[in-house]
């Protein structure tokens, strides 16, 4: 197991604790093994990336195969991430009209919300919806197929499994993140309007007027369209998690576990780099 | 493992297997995790023949099947198909092969998430474009009769039987018309008929095709009813081929213990 060191942290972290404390010594005695295990999975990861790549754009394209895992991976998360968005429009309406009440900022209310669901909440809040959702189904199925040899059976079979497996699921993540994003935005807000208009008489028409009253654009599409870069990291941790499994049922729900955790992990992380990268090109 | 045998390796008759073999295995050494699985082995196919590998668990036969049709590479030695080496092949120069080999996986490995008629349809949606779904529908008809399931075609893997699947992957393996077959454990798990039934099958289709066929198995009564050859592991490499009466005529004391208790 030394080769693997993220997914070792990432099982550690996902299991109970045995409650035993390592000695000092055999952790560092262990951690050279760990070392080399980070950057073998970097460098597992990387060749992975370049052949799903060379797959993805090299003819024959599998169509059916993307439309099925557009369906799998964008319909059948939407009712999830709507009642995900619904929930969270309800907790902000209540925490901003708490928040802003004490501060007299009660008008800026419609604002408040619209900026915190679009700009922060409904991206990550998906993201790691579907990160759960997709993200452990994605592993779990590959890494069943692997270990039951059918991964083996397409690729004797002259078939790609680079192209039919991995490229279309990471283009379905990428192309429906986005799109699933919007629903979840869409319905917080919604909710958001309907928890302030509960209790103070507003418009869906005056709300929404205030919410995006001076709003550009650029203030709102890029934090939109950067879950395209969630799907990435989901879909190619997922099919590489799934694809590179041994070891029976265990290997299986060792998969499934891993590219939940590492894809969440990993897009958290990427999504401190994304805005930064929004706020310099996107003042 | 453990006894050490006097082995004398008696190679392919060049005759028979011609100047250039279909499977040409030259001096291959495989090792997994420091555990040296295949050992300098050779073993050389011809057309039309059908080669039975056998010996005992653990000496490699699959791992020899998985380097024929490039799912393993070797660490040293070559695997050649009708004289193309296989080593540096991207995967869809890999393909273009593969569309000549068709292989039954020892779990079958049909698709746990399609029908039967649908895991048989598999490489002809993907190879054979050109047919028309009703062209299609009758070959897979056809290719299930052929291996005598004319029913149960709409039902998934996981509700038919072992020897069911064994002739669905059997089924799925001939969809391309292969030049070559490779079979792992065709009788692995099943009853005496339901083998018996298998062997007939692969027979008949050797009759019928005339494909350079490669048979991993246990089963030395299943060897010698299909295989022309017999080449007998030890230790990663071919102990002895010849004919089923060459191996009873053999001295090699592994050999002898090998037929004593099969």
């Amino acid at each position: 197991m030394s080769s693997r060191g993220l997914e070792a942290t990432a099982a550690a972290n996902s299991a109970p604790s045995s409650g035993r404390i390592e000695p000092l010594s055999a952790v560092a005695g262990n951690a050279p093994k760990l070392f080399n295990g980070f950057f073998e999975w970097f460098g597992s990861l990387g060749i992975f990336s370049w052949r799903v790549i060379q797959a993805a754009v090299t003819p024959p394209y599998e169509w059916r195969e993307l439309i099925r895992q557009l369906d799998e991976v964008g319909s059948k998360s939407l009712p999830l991430v709507a009642m995900a968005g619904a929930a969270i429009g309800v907790i902000l309406s209540l925490e901003a009209r708490y928040s802003l009440s004490r501060f007299g900022a009660k008008s800026m209310f419609p604002a408040t919300l619209v900026y915190s669901v679009i700009q922060v909440m409904g991206p990550v809040i998906t993201g790691l919806i579907v990160s759960g959702r997709v993200g452990a189904g994605m592993g779990a199925e590959l890494a069943s197929m692997k270990v039951t040899e059918q991964i083996d059976a397409i690729e004797a079979s002259a078939i790609n499994p680079y192209r039919l497996l991995a490229a279309t699921r990471i283009l379905a993540c990428i192309l429906m993140l986005p799109l699933l994003t919007i629903a979840t935005d869409a319905c917080a807000l919604l909710t958001g309007w309907f928890a302030q208009a509960l209790v103070e008489p507003l418009s869906f028409h005056q709300f929404i007027t205030d919410g995006f009253n001076g709003a550009t654009f650029s203030a709102f599409l890029p934090q939109t369209f950067k879950t395209a870069v969630y799907g990435l990291i989901i879909g190619l941790i997922a099919c590489f998690q799934g694809m590179r499994t041994r070891g029976g049922a265990a290997g299986v729900g060792r998969a499934a576990t891993n590219s939940v955790v590492l894809a969440s992990l990993f897009l958290i992380l990427a999504d401190v780099v994304l805005v930064k990268f929004i706020l310099v090109f996107f003042p | 493992m453990g006894t050490a045998y006097d082995i004398t390796v008696k190679q392919a008759d060049p005759e028979r297997v011609g100047l250039m073999p279909v499977i040409a295995v030259e001096n291959v050494y495989k090792s997994f995790a420091g555990h040296r699985v295949l050992n300098g082995i050779t073993l050389r196919v011809g057309r039309g023949e059908t080669v039975a590998v056998l010996g005992r668990s653990g000496t490699g036969k699959s791992v020899l099947l998985r380097l024929i049709i490039g799912l393993e590479k070797p660490d040293s030695g070559s695997v050649s198909i009708h004289g193309q080496d296989l080593a540096g092949l991207g995967l869809d120069r890999m393909g273009e092969i593969r569309k000549k080999i068709g292989f039954l996986f020892q779990s079958a490995a049909l698709y746990d998430s399609l029908t039967v008629q649908e895991n048989v349809a598999f490489p002809l949606e993907h190879h054979r474009r050109d047919m028309s779904k009703s062209e299609r529908t009758d070959r897979v008809r056809q290719l299930l009769a052929e291996v005598g399931l004319d029913s149960n075609i709409d039902r998934m893997p996981s509700d038919i039987s072992g020897g069911m699947q064994k002739r669905v992957g059997l089924a799925r393996a001939l969809a391309l018309e292969p030049e070559i077959l490779l079979l792992d454990e065709p009788t692995a798990g099943l009853d005496p008929i339901s083998s018996g039934e298998i062997n007939e099958l692969i027979l008949k289709l050797q009759r019928e095709r005339r494909m350079a066929s490669v048979v991993v198995t246990h089963d030395l009564h299943s060897a010698k009813t299909i295989a022309g050859r017999l080449a007998l592991l030890h230790e990663g490499d071919v102990a002895i081929e010849g004919t089923f009466e060459d191996l009873q005529q053999s001295d090699i004391g592994f050999v002898k213990e090998f037929l004593k208790q099969s």
